[in-house]
């Protein structure tokens, strides 16, 4: 006994659970998920933080590199650079996008299916592919210059031109969403009050959209300014900070100035991930369970109007896909405008090959299996096991970080982390591991988060029954977790194939010789001035995606119908 | 009633903390073997908390508890031998009602015809035989039930644990299934305990109700005595319709209540004369009929309001010349006829000693 305050007060013995078979396999896994982070995310992230600080023998030289990068204004000039694309572009995509969602959520136009598919497009095609659409529409010799009345295309112009485009469809899920979600009942309370369609739109339209439009604000100005693709074909002068990497470790193999700039880049994209991350918290579910959908009603002069609004915007995009496919096509452009197919034989190109095609194929394949099985079965351990709070909450942390991560910046930390001497994973810089290893980090934290959802929705305590039945809980995630969430899996599985083919900037870094992609042999050809065999590799990336997505479709449907008798009553 | 046998289930000093905040305190709860017993309290007050924690699901910060003789304190609910039935069912929805009740045999490398027929056993005890090949999604609320409670009891578990297994089905489905659980558990003879913080509930199928509130048992006893001789001012409230009078003890087993002076035999016990109480009674035991001025524990009250409430009318009585009592009474229909009672009318009502709770404080 001692004199403290809780003298004569004698704590009942803690009871400390037995940890039985199952407990070890849960705990096992979650390690396994965790020592997977670790090596994927922390470590290359960590690494290239303190490249930033050492000097190109590995000496540490402190904040010696930042002042370098501070006093060459040709380096941080980019920063304004950077900022001012992406604002643009976040202003002009999300505007476009928010009109062509009215469009298709609150008018009677006709084929909004079809407007929405053609608006998804983008998503198909790496961000190459309309930076070089561009160069044939308003380059040195390009089809309608004139519109740009004598400025040039490289640049500014061509970088925000280009990324609207491919941000379009990203800001038009969401901003559509959001329009979906609204509640017919204060549109009818509105009208009873006598409110103006204008009021109306201020006063329930734009409040109802608000976190859809500012969290398409965030995820398109991430997106501009961690791109790589646009800017490196159509920047031209114009220096942005994703390309300024690039330079400083391809063109000039100063790899410590690569890293400082990696860390500027990342403070932005970390800042609206960030405050994202918070407004998203304070979103209150505003559709109540009883809310009525909204239906428009036919409005001849309104609906005319949305629909040459959509017209034109489905126009555009198509045309610049269909630039593309000419481009390819083109025996020579502008001068012999015959149709050939010469842009195909890739294996005679300057940096590309049939081989760096099938690569692709082979590593999206490889990235959509193990990726979809590594996040959905860490997902489920996160949510469903029990104890080790501050472990799991540290997983989910760390599922969280790749989101805030421009890919550039990661597939830099890779050459840090696994071309380090002495790194037991070493053996794999070079492979297809590495690039499959880098997509599926690229792309973990959207995968996560739709598995974390579908989990969610889940009985919470499926669990608890099964163990009451004596059945392990790896028995039930197989026999009921995953097939109950089997949209949600094929719908992560989908988003990693197609990003995989399509991404350039994880990657660029990271292949070698053997392991080229379709999607850096699109740049090489492009750098190599092969232009028409950019685009038309470009174009096989856009119908390959499209296929898959195709085949996804179907897949959906056939298991949508086999297993409608349990899925809705 | 059962002091002669040991018990199935003992819960010793149990205590579970989330964090600084103790849901449960230092339980201590015997369950006999074949019992029926209900968990009941109010929304928070640690009635799941209890469950999970004899299941194994959530085990308990400290304490012991013991199983048909077997220490189970730290076992993992795999270890465990219940079976359980969530309020949301929890039905798996990709698997048939077949395999669903089948689920916990398969595993436990019977035959296939052993299964079959065991399946068919059990879906034909919940009264659902030929519903196998359909799924959870195709059955009604109160189906889905029938189907928990068969995958629960599939593999014959020593204990049925059940957590607000009704609440979610509406009002006639749940008559219904209350009264065929409670006819279930007879026949199969299963000690069960069973979560709600319905009192009709627990009082119409317990064969003892343990009353929680804050974490401790305030009572623990059949629904007769439960409801007759609640042991706490909160039980007599939870469960109940009840008038709670400010008295005084008047030493000699009697309360005065203002002016009126009253025998109480419950509770006086070891009170001064001059502490305050509090005086419980139930409206439903105020007698009026063959009352006479003078009877033990009679006085003059007046009617302030009647309201009628199908079966019977609960008056609103103010004692004679002591306008700020304010009680109720339950009178049944043929009484307010015979007697005509109406508003403003002044009656002679009795309590009855034996009918009286008295609790030190107010
Ligand atoms: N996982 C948890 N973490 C923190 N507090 C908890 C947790 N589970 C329960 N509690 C708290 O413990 C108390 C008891 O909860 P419990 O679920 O046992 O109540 P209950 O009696 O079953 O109530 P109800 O009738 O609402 O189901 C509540 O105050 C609750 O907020
Ligand atoms: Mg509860």
């Amino acid at each position: 006994m001692t004199d403290g305050p809780q003298a004569g007060v004698i704590e009942a013995p803690l009871v400390k659970p037995k940890v039985g078979r199952e407990d070890w396999v849960m705990r096992a896994g979650l390690a396994v998920i965790g020592v997977y982070l670790l090596v994927a995310v922390v470590f290359p992230l960590y690494t290239i933080l303190s490249k930033s600080f050492q000097d190109e023998r590995g000496t540490f030289i402190g904040l010696d590199n930042y002042a370098e990068y501070f006093a060459t204004p040709a380096l941080f000039y980019s920063i304004n650079n950077s900022l001012t694309v992406s604002v643009i572009s976040m202003v002009i995509t999300v505007g476009l996008a928010f009109g062509y969602a009215y469009g298709l959520t609150r008018s009677c136009m006709p084929g909004k299916g079809v407007f929405k598919a053609i608006a998804l497009i983008p998503i198909l095609a790496p961000s190459l592919l309309p930076a070089i659409s561009l160069r044939y529409l308003f380059g040195a010799q390009g089809m309608i210059k004139g519109l740009l009345m004598g400025e040039t295309i490289y640049g500014p112009i061509g970088i925000v031109i280009g990324e609207v485009f491919w941000t379009f469809p990203h800001a038009l899920l969401i901003i559509f969403t959001a329009l979906s979600l609204s509640d017919a009942r204060l549109y009818e309370a509105a009208e009873a009050l006598g409110a103006s369609k204008l009021r109306t739109f201020f006063t329930v339209t734009l409040p109802g959209a608000k976190y859809g439009l500012i969290s398409a604000c965030f995820v398109v100005f991430t997106l501009v300014i961690t791109d790589f693709g646009v800017p490196k074909v159509i920047g031209g002068g114009y220096n942005v900070l994703a390309v300024d990497i690039y330079k400083q470790v391809v063109g000039q193999r100063n790899f410590q100035m690569g890293a400082v700039v990696g860390l500027v880049l990342l403070a932005p994209a970390l800042l609206a991930f960030i405050a994202d991350r918070m407004i998203q918290g304070k979103q209150v579910a505003l559709l109540s369970a009883r809310a009525v959908p909204y239906e428009p009603r036919p409005d001849r002069r309104f609906d005319l109007a949305m629909l040459a609004f959509c017209g034109t915007v489905a126009f555009i995009i198509i045309g610049i896909l269909a630039v593309a496919q000419f481009a390819a096509l083109v025996k020579f452009w502008p001068y012999n405008l015959s149709l050939v197919l010469d842009s195909y034989q890739f294996d005679l190109m300057d940096g590309g090959s049939w081989g760096a095609f099938w690569n692709s194929l082979k590593m999206a394949a490889w990235t959509a299996v193990i990726g979809t099985a590594v996040i959905f079965t860490g997902a489920y351990l996160v949510e469903k096991s029990k104890g080790f709070e501050h472990g799991r909450g540290l997983i989910q942390l760390m599922c969280m970080i790749p989101l805030a991560v421009p890919g550039i910046v990661l597939g830099l930390a890779y050459i840090f982390f696994f071309n380090a001497l002495g790194n037991p994973l070493g053996f794999i810089y070079h492979t297809l591991i590495i690039l499959v290893l880098c997509t599926i980090t690229h792309f973990y934290t959207v995968s996560h988060l739709t598995a974390t959802t579908a989990l969610k929705q889940m009985d919470a305590e499926f669990e608890a029954v099964s163990s009451s039945l004596k059945v392990p809980f790896y028995r039930t995630f197989v026999r009921v977790t995953v097939p109950v969430c089997m949209p949600a899996i094929l719908d992560i599985s989908i988003y990693l194939f197609v990003n995989a083919m399509t991404t350039v900037s994880a990657v660029i870094f990271l292949y070698s010789a053997d392991t080229q992609l379709a999607s850096v042999a699109v740049l090489n050809m492009d750098d190599a001035g092969d232009t028409a065999p950019a685009a038309a590799m470009g174009m096989m990336i856009v119908y390959t995606s499209a296929t898959v997505r195709l085949l996804h479709f179907l897949l959906t449907r056939g298991i949508a119908r086999r297993t409608q008798a349990w899925r809705k009553r | 009633m059962n002091e002669a046998r040991a018990p199935y289930l003992k819960v010793e000093n149990v205590t579970k903390k989330f964090g600084d905040f103790a849901a449960i305190k230092d339980i201590c709860l015997e369950v006999f073997e074949s019992e029926f017993v209900c968990f009941l309290g109010p929304s928070g007050c640690g009635k799941t908390t209890l469950l999970r924690a004899i299941a194994g699901l959530d085990i308990q910060t400290s304490g012991r508890i013991e199983q048909a003789g077997r220490d189970i304190s730290n076992l993992p609910p795999t270890e465990r031998d219940f079976g359980i039935v969530f309020q949301s069912y929890a039905l798996f929805p990709n698997l048939t009602v077949f395999k669903n009740v089948a689920y916990g045999l398969e595993n436990r490398k019977m035959a296939k015809a052993d299964i079959t027929a065991r399946v068919d056993e059990l879906l034909q005890l919940v009264g659902m035989p030929d519903q196998g090949p359909k799924y959870p999604a195709q059955l009604s609320g109160g189906q889905q039930q029938r189907v928990a409670l068969a995958r629960a009891l599939a593999t014959s578990p020593g204990l049925l644990l059940l957590d607000e297994p009704l609440s979610a089905l509406d009002a006639k489905v749940r008559l219904r299934l209350r009264h065929e659980i409670k006819e279930l558990q007879r026949q199969l003879g299963v000690t069960t305990i069973m979560v709600t913080h319905d009192q009709e509930e627990a009082l119409t199928m317990a064969d003892r109700i343990v009353v929680m509130n804050e974490g401790v048992i305030d009572q623990v006893g059949t629904p007769l005595e439960i409801y007759r001789r609640p042991a706490s001012p909160f039980v007599a409230d939870f469960i109940g319709a009840m008038n709670f009078l400010s008295a005084v003890a008047g030493g000699d087993g009697t309360v005065r209540l203002h002016g009126v002076e009253l025998s109480a035999i419950e509770g006086t016990d070891g009170l001064d004369e001059g502490t305050a109480v509090t005086l419980c009674l139930r409206p439903e035991d105020i007698v009026t009929r063959a009352v006479e001025s003078g009877a033990p524990n009679a006085f003059e009250a007046t009617v302030a309001d009647l309201e009628f409430l199908g079966s019977f009318y609960r008056a609103s009585l103010t004692a004679k010349g002591v306008e700020n009592t304010r009680f109720q009474a339950d009178f049944s229909v043929n009484l307010v006829r015979d007697l005509g009672i109406e508003v403003g009318k002044t009656l002679t009502v009795a309590f009855p000693a034996d009918r009286i709770r008295v609790f030190a404080g107010t």
